[in-house]
């Protein structure tokens, strides 16, 4: 301030401080950076009109262009589905039971359904489609389908549900609790006949009445089950409720029966046909057989 | 810049202090040191050693400016050996950069015929008979550590040789200097044109240069691009507006860039911008072979006809200034060793041709070592020069850069083109199936890098009574071995599931993909099979 002088090699001003001989330069700022600094006021001033920038109580000012990141990401959004149209297009014109024969867009549909399993699905049947012995959700990987495991009869419990509360062609059965009506024997003798016919139990002539008086008319003679029933297979390795003497002693008395909800007013059909075409290979999907000896392929066949 | 007398600082006697009144020269203990740049090469070789000692450096008044004006270098034209080496490497280099994309390769149907490729979309490197995936950059990385080798080779040989040929900066900054002469003549008269007010035949000329210049930009922005795919569709492409962005983007870049490091920055960038002279200074030794102007030989200067009445007291430099003249970079070699000195040897070139119409003997500009130098200085028999190039650290950079390029051609001979990585389903690690049976899932990639499809079979190897059927089978098909044909140049990902009898336990095994083909390429990679029961 008091000291000031021009610099005699520089040739520049001092700032007018000198500590101990030394002295600084004010030297200015080189011009590129000054207009640069110039620069970037404008480039603000332009941005502030032109794009949101103060923000307000409940929003920012909407600026000129009218562009927000939701905006953009609804119009990104769109782009993804525009390229899909044609995908879901050509899916929706394929009969489901053509499907797997369709390379291309069998991959296609398993991707897509794979993401949709994850959202809509995952929650009960888990994100590997394993279930849960525990809490009765079957396992969707493996060969031991309740109600046909072909891809038309999966798709058909998908649009349904089972024992869907309100929907007239939901898959729907009903195992009668036999609390109080085995005496304890008779009921050790059931129990062990079941088990039998898996090979595990002792085969016996009480627990073959009880089952062939009982059970039969819906598991079946040999435990083989009926679908059209959604009654369990018996003699296999698979026991949704569990194997020991104890779980099945509890299903036979107070027996617990799944429920799934119906899926066919909440996602379109094309994404119901991409979950059954994902579920279906899992790697126990069956073949869709045409002609179908029993009825509950009939049943299958209407929608 | 004055002229500096090197000769001045090192052979001046031990002045008594007091006695001093050259403000360049300090005299502490009886000894004469300075901070001027003296000669390495100078004929007294204490003084150059005692110039590094400690000492207060003399009190001077800064120049005015800090900042040191470009002079514009005009550089004259030469011819001489070193020039039309300088030719014959900036043609080669020239004609592999612009002409290499365009050279066709076979490698059949499903690959691209490009001898060199950068495809960056399919994620492939073609190099003639070499293709390298992703997974393989180790290779690329092989050969960028080959070219640093080969750079710390030729600099600790030659010195700086890679920057006086071949390199781009040079190549270009040499191929700019030949337009300007092509268009506004020699030194000189470029020089008059520099001065000239800008009228319209200076006009005229400086947009015909330009746009020779922005020719050359142009082209060699548009060769760059054609090493990343197949160049005539490219071409094709470009012109007709449909390329992709990124082409028409870096195309704008390296034109502009050309443009302005070749006909405007030129030995700016060597000098100021480039850090390969900095890195190279740690690299030379006193065995390295530069380009030296022998201030032994040369000083005091003088012209002829002074030295034809004084011979004894000249020196063969007769101050013609054609080694300035001739300079790309605009430097005076005389001044010794320095960072604007690119070892391009056009000076010796020019200085060899002044020495000849003089009937003096050439080399006073030449390529030595500073070891020969100090030799020759003092009178010693010297080597000649191309066995300065054989010497323990030479042949060791050789061998190392060899023995790295042998090794990565041996690799790339014996590589196998098959690959097989095995993914298993965790979640669930294992499925119960209703016969009791269990089942694992795994997701293979069999990787195919042959150029044509390839029918390659998958197979158990271990778990001995299990089979496994593949997405495309179906359980049906359920076998120990499976087929599976794996398009060209592709990875392919197979849904592989792997069943088991009741009762088995849990064990490592793996899977084996084998080609059928003639090769019968064959890779295993190793699995684990999950089940209920652990095995002991």
């Amino acid at each position: 301030m008091v000291n000031k002088r021009i610099d005699g090699p520089t040739g520049t001003e001092t700032v007018g401080h000198e500590w101990d001989g030394i002295e600084e330069l004010d030297t200015p700022m080189p011009r590129w950076w000054l207009w640069t600094l110039y620069l970037t006021i404008v480039w603000g001033i332009v941005y502030v009109i032109l794009y949101p920038a103060w923000p307000l109580v409940d929003k920012a000012t909407e600026g000129m262009l009218g562009w927000s990141s939701r905006g953009e990401l609804a119009k990104e959004m769109s782009v993804v589905d525009q390229g899909r149209v044609t995908m879901r297009e050509e899916l929706s014109r394929i009969p489901i039971e053509r499907l797997p024969e369709n390379s291309k867009m069998f991959t296609q549909a398993v991707a897509g359904g794979r993401s949709a399993f994850q959202v809509h699905c995952s929650q009960c049947h888990g994100s590997g489609a394993a279930g849960s012995q525990t809490l009765g959700y079957p396992n969707l990987n493996d060969d031991d389908w309740l109600w046909g495991g072909d891809i038309k009869a999966i798709e058909y419990t998908l649009i349904n549900g089972i024992r869907a509360p309100g929907v007239e062609k939901t898959r729907a059965s009903i195992m009668p609790p036999f609390d109080g009506v085995f005496e304890p024997v008779q009921l050790e003798a059931l129990v062990n006949h079941v088990l039998s016919l898996s090979g595990r139990g002792s085969r016996n002539a009480l627990g073959a009445q009880t089952f062939q008086d009982n059970c039969s008319v819906c598991h079946g003679t040999g435990g083989e089950g009926k679908r059209e029933l959604g009654a369990p297979r018996l003699n296999d390795a698979i026991w949704l409720y569990g194997s020991s003497r104890e779980q099945l002693r509890n299903q036979i008395l107070k027996p617990k029966m799944g429920r799934m909800p119906h899926w066919g007013d909440r996602l379109d059909p094309v994404t119901i046909k991409m979950l059954s075409a994902y579920v279906w290979s899992l790697g126990g999907g069956e073949e869709f057989v045409e002609v179908a000896a029993d009825s509950a392929v009939k049943v299958d066949a209407e929608p | 810049m004055p002229n500096r007398d090197p000769s001045r600082a090192s052979s001046a006697p031990p002045r008594r202090e007091g006695e001093n009144n050259d403000p360049t020269i300090v005299v502490e203990g009886g000894l004469a040191k300075t901070n001027e740049p003296v000669s390495s090469a100078v004929a007294e070789p204490e003084a150059t050693t005692r110039r590094h000692e400690p000492h207060e450096p003399p009190r001077q008044h800064l120049p005015a400016k800090l900042f040191e004006k470009r002079t514009k270098v005009h550089n004259k034209r030469v011819d001489g050996p070193f020039r039309r080496f300088k030719w014959f490497v900036m043609f080669v280099t020239l004609a592999i950069y612009y002409g290499t994309p365009w050279i066709r390769w076979d490698r059949g149907p499903y690959a691209p015929d490009q001898a060199v490729l950068i495809d960056l979309a399919n994620r492939r490197f073609y190099m003639f008979g070499i293709e390298i995936w992703p997974h393989e950059f180790y290779y690329v990385a092989g050969l960028l550590i080959m070219a640093a080798l080969g750079l710390f080779l030729v600099t600790s040989a030659v010195g700086r040789a890679w920057c006086g040929y071949a390199c781009p900066q040079t190549v270009w900054t040499d191929l700019f200097q030949h337009v300007d002469r092509f268009v506004d003549g020699d030194r000189n008269a470029r020089i008059k044109l520099d001065a000239a007010p800008l009228g319209p035949k200076k006009l005229g000329k400086r947009a015909f240069k330009y746009t020779i210049y922005l020719i050359i930009a142009f082209w060699t922005g548009g060769a760059w691009i054609m090493y990343f795919a197949d160049a005539p569709t490219l071409v094709r492409d470009f012109w007709a507006g449909e390329a992709a962005p990124a082409a028409y983007i870096t195309v704008a870049i390296l034109t502009l860039t050309t443009f302005t490091l070749g006909g405007f920055m030129r030995e700016q960038v060597c000098i100021y911008m480039c850090p390969w002279p900095r890195i190279q200074t740690a690299m030379m030794d006193e065995k390295s072979l530069l380009v030296t102007y022998k201030d032994w030989r040369g000083e005091p200067r003088g012209s002829v006809k002074k030295a034809k009445s004084e011979p004894e007291k000249f020196g063969d430099c007769i101050d013609c200034l054609q080694c300035v003249a001739v300079c790309p970079t605009g430097i005076d070699i005389r001044e010794g060793p320095q960072v604007g000195c690119i070892t391009c040897a056009l000076c010796i070139d020019a200085c060899d041709k002044v020495m000849a119409e003089i009937g003096r003997p050439r080399g006073l500009i030449d390529y030595a070592t500073l070891d020969d130098c100090k030799k020759e200085a003092n009178g010693e028999a010297t080597r000649p020069p191309w066995k300065a190039l054989l010497r323990p650290r030479t042949v060791a950079y050789f061998l190392i850069w060899g023995s790295i390029g042998f090794a990565m051609l041996f690799a790339l001979g014996v590589r196998s083109h098959v690959g097989l990585s095995v993914t298993p389903d965790r979640n669930p690690p294992y499925i119960l199936m209703s016969d009791g049976s269990v089942r694992n899932s795994y997701t293979l990639k069999l990787r195919n890098m042959e150029s044509r499809p390839r029918d390659m079979e998958i197979a158990l190897q271990g778990l001995p009574d299990a089979v496994m059927w593949i997405d495309t089978t179906g359980r049906d098909g359920a076998a120990r071995k499976q087929i599976k044909t794996v398009p060209a140049d592709q990875v392919l990902a197979v849904r592989a599931y792997v069943i088991a009898p009741p009762g088995t336990d849990t064990d490592d095994f793996s899977f084996r993909l084998t080609s059928r083909d003639e090769q019968k390429e064959s890779v295993e990679t190793k699995a684990r099979f999950d089940t209920p029961k652990v095995g002991e």
